[in-house]
This record gives C-alpha cells, sequence and structure tokens, in this order.
C-alpha cells in the first residue's frame, strides 16, 4: 500500500513494524505530491531534499535501536504560517515571499522530536485572513472533490492536502474557522483545540487571543495522534497553559456513553442552507442511534460573534502587522524618499487587499475616540459568549451543529463579497471567541457530491472527549472513508 | 508682574538586570558590535512571543516601594502602536492604564536647606526600543539601527508638576539616582542611558487681579545629565518668560509642545512635531497574561530592600551624633562610602571622628588620586585602628595624619600591622614616661627666662612657645598633657 492512502496510524504502524522504511514513506508522499498536486495547488514549497535527508536520519536512528517518537515516520504538510528554521514561511504573503525564519516553532520542535517527516509548506489565505485561498498572494487551491470551489480557508492547503490523500495530516491554525471551515469544505477531521492547549510560539500571529494550532487528518485517530504531539506547555508562550496532556491517541477508540448533546438552536436558523441542515441533522440522529441523548441549547449572543470578531481580530492584526514596515526584513519598496513613504510604498506593496482592508479596520477600531465603543465593546461581548457555552455545558456534555452555512462555492463567487465571505465562519467564530475547542468531522455530502461538516464543541481543555464523540460517529459511518476524484 | 515655575519630570530608569524584560538577552552596554545581543523575541520576529522576566518586574516593584508608592494588585500590559526604525515591533510593549505602581513621593533637600516633597504620580515598566545609528559624513545616505538595547527593561517614574526651581529638579534627579543605586536596582549611568529624563515646564504667572495664567507646557527631551536638565530647565524659564511678554500666549492657545536641548549653547530649541496629535492607540498585549501581586510579594520585596539614604542619614545622626550636615555628606557619596564610614565608625568608637577623617582627609584624597572608595588602599579595618588610637590617646592627632599619609604613599593595600611598623620607624608613639618628660619642662623653663617671666607677669600666651620646645625635645608626647604639666610648673615656680 502506498502512504498516500494510509491513515496516520496505519503509516506508524508500517514504520515500526519494518513494512516501510522512512526513504519509502517520503518518496511515496513525494511522488504524491508530484502527481496530485499540480491539480489541487496546496503546496507553496516542498524541498524534496530536505524530506530525504529527514527519512535518511530517521531510518538511520531506527537502524540504530534508538526509541522512536510519537509520530515516527509520519508525513506532515505545515500550513506556511509556522515558522520552519530554514524553510520559506511566506504566509502567503508577497511581504514575507523570501523570508525564512532562523528559528522553529514550538509545534515544528515538537513534530521533529516526535519523528515526524515534515514534507513542505502548505498554501493559505495571505496572514490566514480569508476563508477561499483565494487571498493567497501565491496562488489559489482548489478543492479536491470539485477543482472548480475553494477548498475553504485560511489553512486551505493543508485541508486540501490531506482531502487528496497527499498526506495523512497536517498542521493548520484556526483564528476564526480556518481549521474546521476548511476541513468541512474538504471532507475531512479537522480540530482546534482550547486556547492554550498549544504553544503558539512560531506561529505568525494574526490575531494572537484567538489564534490556535491544530491539526487535519484522513481520521479522528490521526488527529488525536498530532493534537497530543504538539500540546503542552510551552515557557516561550505566556497564554501556554501548564496542564498534563492527556494521551489522545489511547483513548481515542472508547465510545462515550450516556453522552448529552446540546443543538443550539441559532445554529439552525436563517441562513443554513436546507441541505446543509438536512444532512446535518442525519448525522445527530446517528448520534441518537449510539444511545447519545439530544438536547436544545442556547446561545443567545451567537449573533453578535461575527461583529465581535471583526473588531477583535483586525484590532490585534493590525497591531501584530505592524512589524512588516520594509525597515527589518521582509519586501521594501525601492522607491521612497522619506521614512512615510518607505513605511507606506513597503506596507502597500507588501499587503493584499483582505490584510490591508482588515489592518484599516483595525487600526479604526482602536484609535482614540472609537476604542471604548468597539473594542471594549467587542470584548464585553465575547465574555457573554463565552457565559453562553458555560451555561450550555452545565447541561450537555457537546454542542453540536453545522460547520459552515453551505459546502464549497466556487472560486471567484464571493471575492467581490467580503461580508458574504465573512459569513461562511459564522457557526465556528464563537469557539474562538470562547477560546474553547472545536472540531469539524465529515458527516455526508450535497445532491452535487459536496462534502459537509458536522461541528462539535467541547468545554475547555476536554479535546480527549471531543476526539472521542467524534470518533463514537466515525466508528459508525463511512463518510471519510469517501476520496475525492483528485486523489 | 511675577511668576512661579511649575516643573514635572518623567524619568527612565533601566532596571539592573542580566536579561532583558521578555526575553533571554543579555543587558549588557555594548555600543561597539550591534546587534548580537539579540534573537527572535526581541527583534520581533513573526511568531516570536514575549515572556515576562520575573526578575525585572520584582526590581521595579522594589522601585516602586523605595518611591514609597503603591503596588497595584493587577497589572497588565498593553501595547503602544507607533513606526520608527528602531522599534521592530511597530509597538512598544508598556503599561496604559494599570501600571504597576502609583502615588509615591520622594522628599528632596535644596542646598539652601529647605525641603521639597515631590509627588509621584505613578512608575510604569516597559520595555527600550534600539537606537538608530545615522551615517553622518554627510555622504552616504544610509541609516542603521542597533537592536542590542532592544527590550531593556525600563521604569518610567512620572512626577507630579511639583518642583519649582531647576535646583530642586536637579536635587531630584540626585537624590533619585542616589535612592536607586543604594537599592541596587539600577546603576543609573547616565552616560550609558541608565538613567534619562524629560523636563515638563511653565510658568504660572501672577495677575494684577490676583489670578494666575498658565503658559503652554514644554516637554524638553532626552536630557542625559543633571547639569543639562538645570541648564535646560532655567534656559526654557528665561524664554517662555520673555515669549509671554512678548506674544501673551498661554495655555490655551498651545496646551504643549516638545523641544531639544543644544548643551553647546545652553538653550532649547523646538523639536520637529507632527501635524496631528499622536494616536498610539493602546490595547492590551494579547501575548503577555496579567500579572496579579499578593501583600504577601510585596511584604517579600520590602524585607529584601536595604535601608533608603534618608533614613541612613537620619540614623547616622542619631547613632553617631554627627551633624546634618555630614550625615549628608557621607550618605550622598553613595552606599559603599557610607557603610565605610559606618565600619570606621563602629570599630574606632568615635563616629564624630570618622566623619570629620572621612568627610575630609579620605573624600580629599580620592578626589585627588581619581580613586573610589572600593580601590582607596587603606581599607576601613585599617583606618578604623589608626582611629582607635587616637582616640585611646595612645596616637595624637597629627602623628596619626603622619601615619595615614605614609599608608597611602606605599600604593598598596595597607594592613593593620602597617601602622605599628610605621609609628615605630618615625617614633610617633605618645611618651607616656612623666620623667622625660618633667625633665624636658625642666630643662626648657630653665634655658628661658623671657617667656617664663611673661607668663609669670599674666601673658598665657607666653606658654605656647614653652609648650613647643618641650615637644621638640619628646617626640611623640601628647601636647596636652605636656601643656598641663608645664602649666602646673609654671604656676609652682616662685
Ligand atoms: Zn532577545
Amino acid at each position: 500500500m502506498s502512504s498516500a492512502g494510509r491513515t496516520a496510524s496505519q503509516t506508524i504502524a508500517a514504520f515500526r513494524t519494518g513494512e516501510t522504511n522512512a526513504r519509502d514513506l517520503a518518496e511515496q508522499t513525494l511522488a504524491a505530491i508530484t502527481a496530485r498536486d499540480g491539480a489541487i495547488g496546496a503546496f507553496l514549497h516542498v524541498d524534496r531534499e530536505d524530506a530525504s535527508q529527514q527519512a535518511e536520519r530517521l531510518d538511520e536512528r531506527r537502524r540504530s535501536g534508538q526509541s522512536l517518537g510519537l509520530l515516527a515516520g509520519l508525513p506532515v504538510a505545515i500550513k506556511d504560517v509556522l515558522c520552519t528554521r530554514g524553510q520559506p514561511t511566506t504566509c502567503g504573503s508577497r511581504m514575507l515571499k523570501d523570508f525564512k525564519p532562523p528559528y522553529d516553532a514550538h509545534v515544528i520542535e515538537r513534530l521533529r522530536a516526535a519523528d515526524a517527516l515534515l514534507i513542505g509548506r502548505t498554501n493559505l489565505d495571505e496572514f490566514a485572513m480569508g476563508s477561499s485561498s483565494e487571498n493567497s498572494a501565491f496562488q489559489q487551491t482548489k478543492n479536491p472533490w470539485d477543482a472548480t470551489r475553494t477548498p475553504g480557508g485560511s489553512s486551505s492547503g493543508s485541508a486540501a492536502c490531506v482531502a487528496a490523500r497527499m498526506t495523512p495530516v497536517s498542521l493548520g491554525s484556526d483564528t476564526g474557522g480556518s481549521i474546521r471551515q476548511p476541513a468541512g469544505l474538504c471532507g475531512i477531521m479537522g480540530l482546534k483545540p482550547t486556547y492554550g492547549r498549544v504553544s503558539r510560539y512560531g506561529l505568525v500571529a494574526y490575531a494572537s487571543s484567538l489564534d490556535q494550532i491544530g491539526p487535519f487528518a484522513t481520521d479522528v485517530a490521526g488527529a488525536a495522534l498530532l493534537l497530543e504531539a504538539i500540546s503542552g506547555h510551552d515557557p516561550r508562550d505566556s497564554t501556554s497553559v501548564n496542564r498534563p496532556v492527556p494521551a489522545y491517541s489511547q483513548s481515542v477508540d472508547q465510545p462515550l456513553a450516556g453522552l448529552k448533546i446540546g443543538v443550539p438552536r441559532e445554529h439552525f436558523a436563517e441562513g443554513l442552507e436546507p441541505e446543509v441542515a438536512s444532512v446535518v441533522r442525519g448525522a445527530l440522529d446517528v448520534y441518537k442511534s449510539l444511545g447519545a441523548e439530544l438536547r436544545d441549547v442556547d446561545l443567545p449572543h451567537s449573533k453578535y460573534s461575527i461583529a465581535a470578531y471583526y473588531l477583535i481580530a483586525p484590532s490585534e492584526a493590525s497591531s501584530n502587522l505592524s512589524r512588516y514596515d520594509g525597515i527589518h526584513y521582509g519586501h521594501r519598496t525601492e522607491a521612497f524618499k522619506s521614512m512615510a513613504e518607505l513605511y507606506a510604498g513597503s506596507r502597500g506593496e507588501g499587503f493584499g487587499p483582505e490584510v490591508k482592508r482588515r489592518i484599516m479596520l483595525g487600526t479604526y477600531a482602536l484609535s482614540a475616540g472609537y476604542y471604548d465603543q468597539y473594542y471594549v465593546k467587542a470584548l464585553k461581548v465575547r465574555r457573554l459568549i463565552r457565559q453562553d457555552f458555560d451555561n450550555a455545558f452545565a447541561d450537555v456534555d457537546i454542542i453540536a451543529g453545522p460547520v459552515t452555512p453551505t459546502p464549497a462555492f466556487k472560486l471567484g463567487e464571493l471575492v467581490d463579497d467580503p461580508l458574504a465571505m465573512y459569513l461562511s465562519d459564522i457557526y465556528t467564530i464563537s469557539a474562538n471567541l470562547a477560546g474553547i475547542p472545536g472540531a469539524s468531522i465529515p458527516c455526508g455530502f450535497s445532491k452535487t457530491g459536496l462534502p459537509i461538516g458536522l461541528q462539535l464543541q467541547a468545554p475547555p481543555f476536554e479535546e480527549e472527549r471531543l476526539l472521542r464523540a467524534a470518533r463514537m460517529f466515525e466508528r459508525a459511518t463511512d463518510w471519510h472513508l469517501q476520496t475525492p476524484p483528485l486523489s | 508682574m511675577s511668576y512661579d515655575v511649575i516643573i514635572g519630570l518623567e524619568v527612565h530608569v533601566q532596571l539592573q538586570t542580566q536579561t532583558k524584560i521578555f526575553c533571554g538577552c543579555s543587558t549588557a552596554f555594548n555600543p561597539d558590535q550591534p546587534n548580537v545581543q539579540t534573537c527572535p523575541v526581541c527583534l520581533g520576529l513573526p511568531g516570536a512571543l514575549p515572556v515576562l522576566n520575573g526578575k525585572a518586574f520584582w526590581l521595579a516593584v522594589k522601585t516602586a516601594l523605595a518611591l514609597n508608592c503603591e503596588i497595584a494588585p493587577f497589572t497588565k500590559w498593553d501595547r503602544k502602536q507607533y513606526f520608527y526604525p528602531d522599534l521592530p515591533k511597530g509597538y512598544q510593549i508598556s503599561q496604559y492604564d494599570l501600571p504597576f505602581s502609583h502615588d509615591g513621593h520622594v522628599d528632596v533637600v535644596t542646598e539652601s536647606g529647605g525641603e521639597r516633597h515631590v509627588r509621584i504620580l505613578r512608575a510604569h515598566l516597559e520595555e527600550d526600543a534600539g537606537k538608530n545609528l545615522h551615517d553622518e559624513s554627510g555622504r552616504g545616505r544610509d541609516s542603521q539601527v542597533d537592536l542590542n538595547r532592544a527590550g531593556t527593561p525600563l521604569v518610567e517614574i512620572v512626577t507630579e508638576p511639583d518642583m519649582r526651581t531647576a535646583e530642586e529638579a536637579r536635587r531630584f534627579l540626585e537624590e533619585l539616582r542616589l535612592l536607586l543605586t543604594y537599592l541596587e536596582v539600577s546603576d543609573c549611568n547616565m552616560q550609558e542611558g541608565s538613567l534619562r529624563c524629560d523636563a515638563n515646564v511653565n510658568l504660572h504667572v501672577h495677575q494684577p487681579d490676583g489670578g494666575k495664567v498658565a503658559t503652554p507646557i514644554v516637554e524638553v527631551k532626552n536630557l542625559n545629565s543633571f547639569r543639562f536638565t538645570e541648564q535646560a530647565i532655567l534656559h526654557e524659564v528665561e524664554r517662555q518668560w520673555e515669549e509671554f511678554q512678548r506674544t501673551g500666549k498661554t495655555i490655551k492657545d498651545a496646551p504643549k509642545s516638545t523641544r531639544g536641548f543644544d548643551p553647546g549653547r545652553g538653550v532649547t530649541y523646538p523639536m520637529r512635531e507632527k501635524e496631528e496629535a499622536a494616536d498610539y492607540r493602546y490595547f492590551p498585549d494579547p501575548d503577555l497574561v496579567p500579572v496579579t501581586v499578593t501583600p504577601a510579594d510585596v511584604a517579600r520585596v520590602r524585607a529584601e530592600m536595604c535601608e533608603t539614604p534618608i533614613s541612613r542619614r537620619q540614623r547616622f545622626q542619631t547613632d553617631y551624633q554627627l551633624s546634618a550636615y555630614d550625615a549628608a555628606v557621607l550618605v550622598d557619596q553613595g552606599r559603599e562610602v557610607a557603610e565605610y564610614f559606618e565600619t570606621v565608625a563602629r570599630a574606632a568608637g568615635d563616629g564624630k571622628q570618622a566623619a570629620n577623617w572621612i568627610t575630609q582627609d579620605v573624600l580629599r584624597e580620592l578626589n585627588d588620586r581619581q580613586l573610589t572608595i572600593a580601590t582607596f588602599p587603606i581599607p576601613a579595618p585599617v583606618l578604623a585602628d589608626l582611629l582607635g588610637r587616637v582616640h585611646r590617646k595612645e596616637l595624637t592627632l597629627k602623628s596619626a595624619r603622619e601615619v595615614f599619609a605614609a599608608l597611602l604613599e606605599s600604593g598598596e593595600p595597607a594592613n593593620i600591622e602597617q601602622i605599628g611598623q610605621v609609628i615605630a620607624e618615625k617614633g610617633l608613639a605618645i611618651v607616656q614616661d612623666a620623667g622625660a618628660i618633667d625633665a624636658a619642662i625642666a630643662q626648657v623653663i630653665a634655658a628661658n627666662p623671657k617667656p617664663v617671666a611673661d607668663f609669670k607677669s599674666g601673658k598665657a600666651q607666653a606658654a605656647g612657645a614653652l609648650i613647643g620646645q618641650v615637644m621638640k625635645l619628646v617626640k611623640g608626647a601628647d601636647p596636652q598633657g605636656v601643656r598641663e604639666r608645664l602649666l602646673e610648673q609654671l604656676k609652682s615656680l616662685p
């Protein structure tokens, strides 16, 4: 079996048992990328030589009898927003076209320590801002189920490369839904952990208080493995939480007895396509048939989540992106006469329109005279949204609903309508505002054959519960076994 | 018309930490090799995150306690945003609405002996920026940025506008430096930029109707010496008074402007100002968690604090019966001199004597020889031994000075044995042999009939010449003892 068809657990097992070696795993992965990525456009950068060297070192380690890490032999693709020493880290932006960080992100260190094979850098919406891959400065990634459609965003490449079975797993980042939305649109598993569960050190910041790194996988076990490898305290990120990491990969197969699932009324209201609603309802029925109890829950402030998000995230982004000024590194304009022209020219040329739009939104929201009216108010709403979840979780173990209001839309369809684009994150954003974990699992298809995702959300640090609930569903269905035509 | 001068200061003090405030890079002063004390965090590289240096924080709390400030139980970090090449992230991590301390005071004694109570509005922590290096040859147009200093911990101390003269402002800074160096929270090295000051100055002009009119406030930026601060304020007062008389402009016409100080010409000059007021768009830094400080934390820091200069001045007066002036001279020399004094005073058993020697002889020698107390060749126990001998009347004051000079001359660090050696070599020991002294007195009386007769006829000062002659005959005699015996014998003459 080629590595391209294996799940993460199967790949690791094949390597551990000696059925295959890391060099073959790397080569099969590189071959799959060569064969398929022309049609998908998931990868921005693949350093074949580096991948081969990693594989050789790993084979050597196995030969010499050294102990092997949790992910030994597993090819992982990385969203191009995570710093990797000596590899381009472009964030999908002209601004960082030639930037190679001198250091590894915490999660990259963890992957290396777990003996994973870092296989390449995947496309994204510029600085993780967007929902369709159309904001990437370099290329558009296509949905493996239908190349005329978006794979979602901003972790577009990471979702598409797993959906197209080029790698069994990948890493993305999720600020308002950037893992769950593309996972839903591409028909794979995607998980955004609790804020603080995974260190953000080395993740190029979009909105620091919302960003969280998480896994994509073809199955729940793969996500559990990757999450287990990257979680845990990092003293270099003061928002990283010092709590023990459960062995997610060990517990994932244990079904949850007496599971109470909350169904938020607000997630089945106006704006949800009937087709998506009925597929998601069908998924909830599957849970019912497995013995879970469904209860209606209320998230009364969820209607403000988009508004709060588009004040908080751009405010933080306007600040986080100030460092790209043409002075120290990154793009610098050629023509300038003064310092102000150097800044304006470099930023004007380096950033794309969506990034500029959000910087301007944030600059406005933080400016004197508007701060209380916008930013402070948004923080208050954020607290209320968190309270809604706390109240709901007093009654239920898991909250379930749609990931997106529609299946994958056509590339180009919403480019000129940013507000409509923003609505594709309407069900995912509140988890980031509340800091809770959320996952998307494949739960069916539209009539036109596009995947539809089911979102599961859990209380803070209950990723174990989330994964076990996801696996219960996966075991009872075969949606995750469907592979797209471009695979 | 007359006016009051209103002065408030904003002082930036660099904390004496080994590492920067949000990363592990060294804070050593390194003017020669740019950008060698940097890492992804202080360079502001994409993805790098700050983590608070606990030592810097507790050092800052110590600083604030020394300024009699209240310590906030909850404090957070804010971003102050502006574009400048020496600011790598495009924002400075600082504290805005919830500084870690507030409402303190420092009492300053002026040279005339007056006292000024200066209130501290707040002290907050922030990171320093880097440094822009411009090509000053006039040929090239390259500017370079050195980020060695970026991320160095600074405490910004903001006073209320409580100072009324340039001298008070200078004395405030001197007292502040003394306080912070005593506590070892900062080296306050102004050449290396460890202590920098902005002065806010304006005038309140008395009106004929009894009211007052304020002139526009001027902030004089980046004053890096006590003298420049005083000079800049003096100039600014003169300039504002002249301008007010000429234009009548008040704070209502222009609330505030920024000026620099040219030490060469002794004048302030206008700095380029932005068209609009700066909007720093402060907001809480989402990368840093807030800090909570418990009363137990404050108690722990307080327990680690040494005596402040103010309480030491008072204690020296009560413990050693020093004048306020002598106590201030000793304490104001810095912690090491004060501790040198205290060692000598205790061991010699004579605080007054120790103060005299140190404020006069020792400080003079330090000054003449360009030494610090740490490099002074006579350690405190040696001086204490010498003064102890004087105190026990084993040595005259004059002889002690001779020993002191001899110990200094060797250039090597002196030890106690050397005192005995010098006394022996120079024969400086006080002669306790009453017989020898009496014999010398008899000899002198016999040889000097004229002064003896003068004394007997009531000219008391004639005894002086006789004492001198006796002292010449008996080296090391105690002049007081000689005087007493001589007068006794003269009186007993018929
Ligand atoms: Zn550093």
